[in-house]
């Protein structure tokens, strides 16, 4: 049997909104517990709530951001549950009336290929504070900071077929908001989180199989992570017989398992209905416009023009666009350097790689733009090899400086001098006598491979410095004489 | 002092015959000594009345002080005020402080009013009796034995037993009107959106709105020229300009159109009280004005659309309560859910948790559409109604209430009975109109209110009207007995 699997993602956002959705109090992370909680977050009796502006602006740049619908019409509505985290005991949300409707992205897979996910909608609404269970000698303790953070829910169609594809949407998301600056989007802060609905079903199926809510899923690797744990276990539990119950599991990452949660609750009933403190939101063309013209160039647009303007490939313009810091890291790069297809091979092979090493984030990049820029120039203009260009980009990541006086300081500088190399072509050449014989006596296909050995020891001769294209013409000419 | 109006105190104080402390004093005297009998406060904030009175009486004393600087009034219990126990009538409250001011007593405080104390009221707002409140019922003063009305009873009681010049309230279904028919005083209802709900703790958001009851509709016209504003923090405040509602009171009435509905004069009202609202109409009829019948039709549809609406969002507003940050928590809870539980169970009473069982019912999965929706369509066929009655009218008259004054206990243990008293009353909230009660005469020596219904944002117009009458008659001098 060959079975598929089917996700499909609800991603919150916080927005980097000045103040709370509904209050002005801040929305600044990591204040001392409940310092940033007003009266109308601690829903004391008689407050009243005030929809910011800016978080509307904010939803409706990631509207136009996905090609979807935009609201000109929205409710909030009471979503009610009792929980201490959530002061009014209801959450105010959008439900009939969200503020983006439903629009389609494309997103890349690795290998080149494109898949389209469906937006279903992505509504408004506020974010509950935090219970804390440590510390209080088996009482709770609650932060109301976090109490009316404006988040946008990004709701999916169950479109993706694999956990690799629901990580590139969640990347093309994050990818999105942190173009447009509405989120910092940082997973590990929870300014982003996603919970995956997980189902199986026979390939060729049409009907789709009864899914679980996975929650608490915070990092992109956890996702992929915690799709195909879930995925397993729903297979297995099918093959043996079993039936998958519609539930919310929460995914542990240490245990590699996901496990049923709030099965109390499952069966909430929420009782939605239009809140009567906010009327409905109505925006014009105007004001929706007026925000198009404000957004700043996508990830997508960014990719076409890297690929016209740089002569990239698709994959590489997709991958240096990605992140908005990287691509503008590497077009720093390429106009500083004038040499496009290096610094996109330097900024996505060895950057990458020392930063992914190092478990550094591009905002922390200790080698800035200009740096490696001067690096490529003194590669294209011969002053040092690649190779030596590995080892003054090392020094740079130390923080030893530009390319110019690490090259000066450790004398790196290639010999591209024909005397001294010759010198050292015939110093080598004299102390090998048996293996020139054996060249000269080899056959003429064979020669190539045995002439590695001479350059070998020129180049350990010239602790690398030697410029190789001199060194194998001189060393052709040399042994021709012999 | 006490029997003056608050337009007499005001030229009283200008003139320099008391002074707001001597005023304050007095009206503080008066609670001590005669309040025990009323139960018209929860408390009483001497020491801020007296701080107040003598901060006013400086401003007055700089020549350039506000109209109401120094006059002594009193706030609802629902109303939040900085510092001082706002109970809204509950066990819940009973230990709550505010940490700040509703915008509604903040505007007092910046016109120079005295706070005397905050009064009783039926808990959460929700009774016609006044006999839910969790500090007792409060009782008439014109008969002890029966009930003020509600929820604003406290007030209409502390203003008619002259223990406050005047008070503020808030209107529900009635709340402001209908005691104040039981009462014998003036009593309006803004228009949804005149008044600031901020610090107005909620009972039903989309019908709550502030408004006063005083002794005269001049001085209600005194007081609602503070009270209203618009304020940026309740999103469902109008911003509309303010208007000076004493400038057109003694405006002539002559071509005044007066629509008076049929469906105000049928089965369950009382023979008595719809002989001396008839008399009201002959009197408008003699100031020049024309009368004539019209209809409401979805009238009969009022009082069970009132009753998903307000307790479907009730239950969602009452969910705040829950003993976490503020207001009673239970002893010693065993975990989370016995907190709530016996929080909530011990806190509420059977009114209102009466009420928040109603509203989470219609708002259930399933329900919704048959109650919640439903009673929203019904709602607006009530406006409909009015919008099409206000083409051919100035306001609408009829009975605020359909009986006078009743005995306490007297509706026994059925809440649809008590519900029914506010059936004139509650369609005025539904469509967001403005509406006041005035006194047009007695009924076996209980008062009788005449209720004026205006269009949106005619408050100067109904208080216009409500004055020409006041002129033409005497019957909102008249005191209860034992007061007088």
């Amino acid at each position: 049997m060959e079975w598929e699997t089917v996700i499909g993602l609800e991603i919150h956002v916080q927005l980097s909104t000045q103040s709370k959705i509904f209050s002005g109090a801040s929305t600044a992370f990591g204040a001392a517990p409940n310092t940033q909680a007003c009266a109308v977050d601690l829903a004391m009796p008689g407050t009243l709530p005030v929809a910011n502006e800016e978080a509307f602006r904010f939803a409706v740049m990631f509207g136009l951001a996905m090609n979807a619908e935009i609201g000109k019409r929205s409710v909030f509505e009471r979503k009610n549950y009792f929980y201490p985290d959530l002061p009014k005991g209801y959450q105010t949300t959008q439900l009939q009336e969200p503020i983006v409707g439903p629009g389609v992205i494309e997103v890349e897979l690795a290998g080149g290929q494109t898949k389209s996910v469906r937006l279903h909608h992505a509504h408004l609404e506020e974010d509950a504070g935090k219970s804390l269970h440590e510390d209080y000698q088996g009482m709770s303790g609650i932060d109301l900071n976090r109490a009316g953070t404006p988040l946008i829910e990004i709701v999916s169609e169950p479109d993706m077929r694999s956990a690799e594809e629901a990580v590139a949407y969640l990347k093309k998301i994050h990818s999105i908001i942190t173009y447009l600056g509405i989120s910092d989007g940082e997973m590990s802060q929870g300014s982003m989180r996603c919970d995956a609905n997980v189902s199986v079903r026979l390939k060729g199926d049409e009907k789709l199989g009864t899914r679980c809510e996975i929650k608490n899923i915070n990092s992109f690797k956890f996702v992929e992570k915690a799709i195909n744990i879930e995925a397993e276990r729903q297979i297995d539990l099918i093959e043996d017989g079993g039936k998958v119950t519609q539930e919310t599991r929460l995914f542990d990452a240490e245990k590699s398992e996901t496990r049923p949660m709030r099965s109390k609750e499952v069966a909430n009933d929420y009782r939605y209905f239009p809140c009567p403190d906010l009327l409905p939101v109505v925006l014009d063309d105007e004001y929706i416009e007026a925000i198009r013209g404000t957004l700043p160039e996508l990830p997508d647009a960014k990719r076409d023009r890297f690929v016209n303007e740089y002569g990239l490939s698709k994959y590489d313009a997709a991958v240096l666009t990605s992140e908005r810091i990287t691509a503008d890291y590497f077009e720093s790069v390429a106009k500083a350097s004038g040499e496009a297809k290096l610094a996109a091979n330097w900024v996505m092979v060895d950057l990458a790689a020392f930063l992914n090493k190092s478990e550094t984030s591009m905002t922390d990049c200790p080698v800035a733009a200009e740096q490696l820029a001067g690096l490529i120039k003194r590669i294209k203009d011969g002053t040092i090899s690649g190779k030596i260009a590995k080892q003054v980009f090392e020094a740079m990541t130390r923080g030893d400086g530009d390319a110019d006086t690490i090259i000066e300081k450790q004398g790196l500088k290639q010999v591209s001098d024909t005397g001294a190399i010759e010198k050292m072509v015939d110093d080598v050449l004299a102390n090998n006598q048996a293996q020139v014989d054996n060249y000269k006596n080899a056959d003429e296909n064979k020669r190539p491979k045995m002439l590695g050995f001479f350059v070998g020891q020129i180049m350990k001769t010239s602790k690398g410095q030697a410029n190789p294209q001199a060194v194998n013409e001189i060393l052709l000419k040399k042994l021709s004489e012999q | 002092m006490h029997t003056k109006t608050i337009a007499e105190l005001i030229s009283g104080l200008r003139n320099k015959d008391f002074s707001s402390s001597e005023l304050t004093q007095h009206f503080l005297d008066r609670i001590a000594a005669k309040d025990e009998r009323y139960n018209s406060y929860i408390s009483v904030t001497r020491d801020i009345a007296l701080a107040q009175a003598q901060a006013a009486d400086e401003r007055l004393a700089t020549g350039d002080a506000p109209p109401l600087c120094g006059v002594p009034i009193a706030h609802k219990d629902i109303f939040c005020t900085q510092g001082v126990r706002t109970s809204c009538g509950s066990k819940m409250l009973d230990n709550f402080i505010a940490p700040y001011d509703a915008t509604i007593v903040d505007n007092y405080q910046r016109a120079g009013a005295v706070m005397l104390g905050k009064t009783n009221m039926d808990e959460f707002a929700m009774g016609s009796s006044n006999e839910t409140s969790y500090y007792g019922p409060v009782k008439n003063p014109w008969n002890i034995n029966c009930v003020p009305g509600g929820s604003s009873g406290g007030s209409a009681a502390a203003v008619a037993a002259l223990l406050a010049p005047g008070a503020t309230a808030s209107d529900t279904g009635g709340s402001i009107r209908q005691p104040a028919a039981l009462c014998g005083l003036t009593g309006i209802k803004p228009t949804y959106g005149r008044v600031s709900r901020y610090g107005m703790i909620a009972f039903a958001s989309s019908l709550d709105q502030a408004g006063v009851l005083t002794r005269s509709a001049e001085d209600a016209a005194i007081m609602l020229n503070v009270m209203a504003s618009f304020d940026d923090k309740d999103s469902t405040c109008v911003d509309q300009p303010l208007e000076d509602y004493t400038a057109g009171l003694t405006d002539d009435l002559t071509g005044l159109t007066v629509g008076v509905p049929d469906e105000y004069f049928g089965e369950g009202l009382n023979p008595k009280t719809a002989e001396v609202v008839q008399a009201a109409i002959k009197t408008y009829e003699s100031l020049g004005a024309t009368i004539k019948p019209i209809s409401l039709p979805h009238t009969h549809l009022a009082v069970p659309a009132y009753y998903v609406i307000a307790p479907a969002e009730c239950s969602a507003n009452l969910s705040r309560f829950d003993g976490v940050r503020y207001g009673h928590r239970c002893e010693d809870p065993k975990d989370l859910a016995d907190m709530y539980k016996r929080s909530r169970g011990e806190g509420f009473g059977d009114e209102v948790k009466r009420r928040i069982l109603v509203g989470t019912y219609a708002l259930s999965a399933g329900y919704y559409d048959a109650y919640y929706n439903k009673a929203q369509q019904v709602r607006r066929l009530i406006k409909q109604d009015f919008v099409d009655a206000f083409a051919d009218v100035d306001v609408i008259l009829g009975p605020t209430s359909p009986n006078p004054t009743f005995e306490f206990g007297s509706k026994g243990d059925d809440p649809v009975a008590m519900y029914l008293e506010d059936i004139y009353t509650i369609a005025t909230n539904l469509a967001g109109l403005p509406g006041l009660s005035i006194p047009c005469g007695l009924v076996d020596g209980k008062p009788v209110g005449l209720q004026l219904i205006g269009n949106y944002f005619a408050e100067g117009k109904l208080l216009n009207v409500a004055h020409q009458f006041q002129q033409a008659t005497d019957f909102h001098q008249q005191l209860p007995p034992e007061t007088a």
